[in-house]
């Protein structure tokens, strides 16, 4: 590839406006070719990813055509629920707020996510906060297992290694609420003859930074082509409140605050772009490293680990398969 | 080791290839055959951990000590004798 001279995050620059004519276009033929509706769902959630996604869905279809979920429960950031209509105002997108603690508590979710860190930290309850973590890719090479951090009521943490089943049990507990969000977004899709709208950028619908069935569903994907540092662009032309694009991204899952890179990917959004776009396109890690003021051993790890993780992407996407062909469905 | 090595394969066999081990050898890497993934890792240990009665610390989960049957082999067996 000849511009490793150059390499630098200007790689990564978009024309904003052309891009959104062209997702909105293709967006208005997607919902009334494809789908045959008249509008769509977007769940917002505060963060940069949902508020541009709305505000391309506004522009795609108008903004009467749109609606807007907040959907928030016990363990969201306080400020979610007022960053969500900030850019539901913004976009002149009329906003529905179903708060889904009821739903979660009826299925079990605060109960069975208490079990399952219990196994670990005994005495953990449900006044406790927590959120699980891995340690950082650049420090040292290996497997990584996530660890569970429990803060009590007190403020004193505690942190524990998580072995395989209190690990999939915390994993398939906190997956109830992309579930219960996205059981809801079709509820309102159905009712209104809308189309839902996803959310995920192209790091999260590459690197498996979703949940199958639950945020991993939707109709159309608007951004998913998008790299993080691109829906920032996008975010900017769109004029999305600057509270949204001035905070840092987080998971909005659990009850302690948590930064995306210290969960799933292995640095900052804007390092993990470059990388991604690196490996994408063939360039060497001494040239991304260069450009990122990482060492060249460290990229290598990254991009061992774009891998690792597409290889566990792929089950996620995998539609449901089937033993025989049924010809007449294709 | 031959012996760790054996309940490791017959694990691995039983519970990642449902049976078939083709293919399989004690030094076939499991990430590169695509044999493991990060929460087949997180079972091998698991498995480790409760069959020998080792704890593997977390400067342990290396590529080098649990990529292959004959690596776990002299992983576990240097674990015993320490």
């Amino acid at each position: 590839m000849p511009l490793p001279e150059g390499f630098s995050k200007k790689v990564l620059e978009i024309n904003p406006a052309q891009e959104a004519d062209r997702i909105c276009s293709r967006m208005r033929e997607l919902v009334a070719r494809s789908f045959r509706r008249r509008g769509f769902v977007v769940a917002v959630s505060g963060g940069i990813d949902s508020s541009v996604t709305l505000g391309l869905a506004a522009k795609a279809v108008g903004p009467e055509r749109v609606l807007a979920l907040l959907m928030p429960e016990t363990h969201s950031a306080p400020e979610t629920l007022d960053l969500s209509r900030l850019v539901a105002d913004r976009f002149r997108v009329a906003h529905q707020y179903e708060n889904i603690s009821p739903l979660l508590e009826a299925v079990g979710f605060y109960d069975r996510y208490a079990a399952a860190v219990r196994r670990v930290i005994p005495g953990y309850e449900r006044d406790w906060k927590s959120k699980i973590v891995l340690p950082s890719l650049l420090d040292r090479g290996g497997f990584r297992f996530f660890s569970v951090v429990a803060q009590r009521p007190d403020g004193s943490r505690v942190e524990a290694r998580l072995p395989l089943e209190a690990y999939l049990e915390i994993v398939a507990a906190t997956n109830f609420k992309q579930r219960a969000r996205k059981m809801l977004e079709y509820y309102h899709a159905d009712r209104l003859n809308y189309a839902v709208a996803g959310t995920p950028n192209r790091l999260e619908y590459d690197q498996g930074f979703f949940v199958k069935l639950g945020d991993g569903a939707a109709d159309v994907k608007p951004i998913a082509h998008l790299y993080k540092t691109q829906v920032y662009q996008m975010a900017d032309h769109l004029d999305v409140p600057e509270q949204i694009r001035s905070r840092a991204p987080t998971t909005d899952t659990y009850s302690l605050p948590q930064g995306q890179d210290e969960f799933y990917f292995s640095l900052p959004f804007d390092q993990m772009d470059l990388c991604l776009y690196g490996k994408n396109n063939g360039i060497d890690s001494a040239t991304v490293a260069r450009a990122i003021g990482l060492t060249p051993e460290q990229v290598d790890r990254v991009y061992e680990d774009i891998d690792t993780k597409r290889n566990g992407t792929r089950y996620l996407h995998l539609p449901p398969m089937l033993v025989a062909e049924v010809n007449e469905i294709g | 080791m031959e012996e760790i090595k054996l309940k490791v394969k017959n694990f691995v066999v039983g519970n990642f290839l449902f049976g078939n081990a083709d293919g399989l050898d004690d030094d076939t890497s499991f990430l590169e055959a695509g044999i493991l993934d990060s929460t087949g890792v997180m079972e091998v240990v698991a498995f480790l951990e409760q069959q020998f009665g080792v704890r593997v610390d977390d400067d342990e989960l290396t590529p080098e000590n649990l990529d292959s049957i004959s690596s776990i082999g002299a992983f576990v067996s240097r674990k015993l004798q320490a």
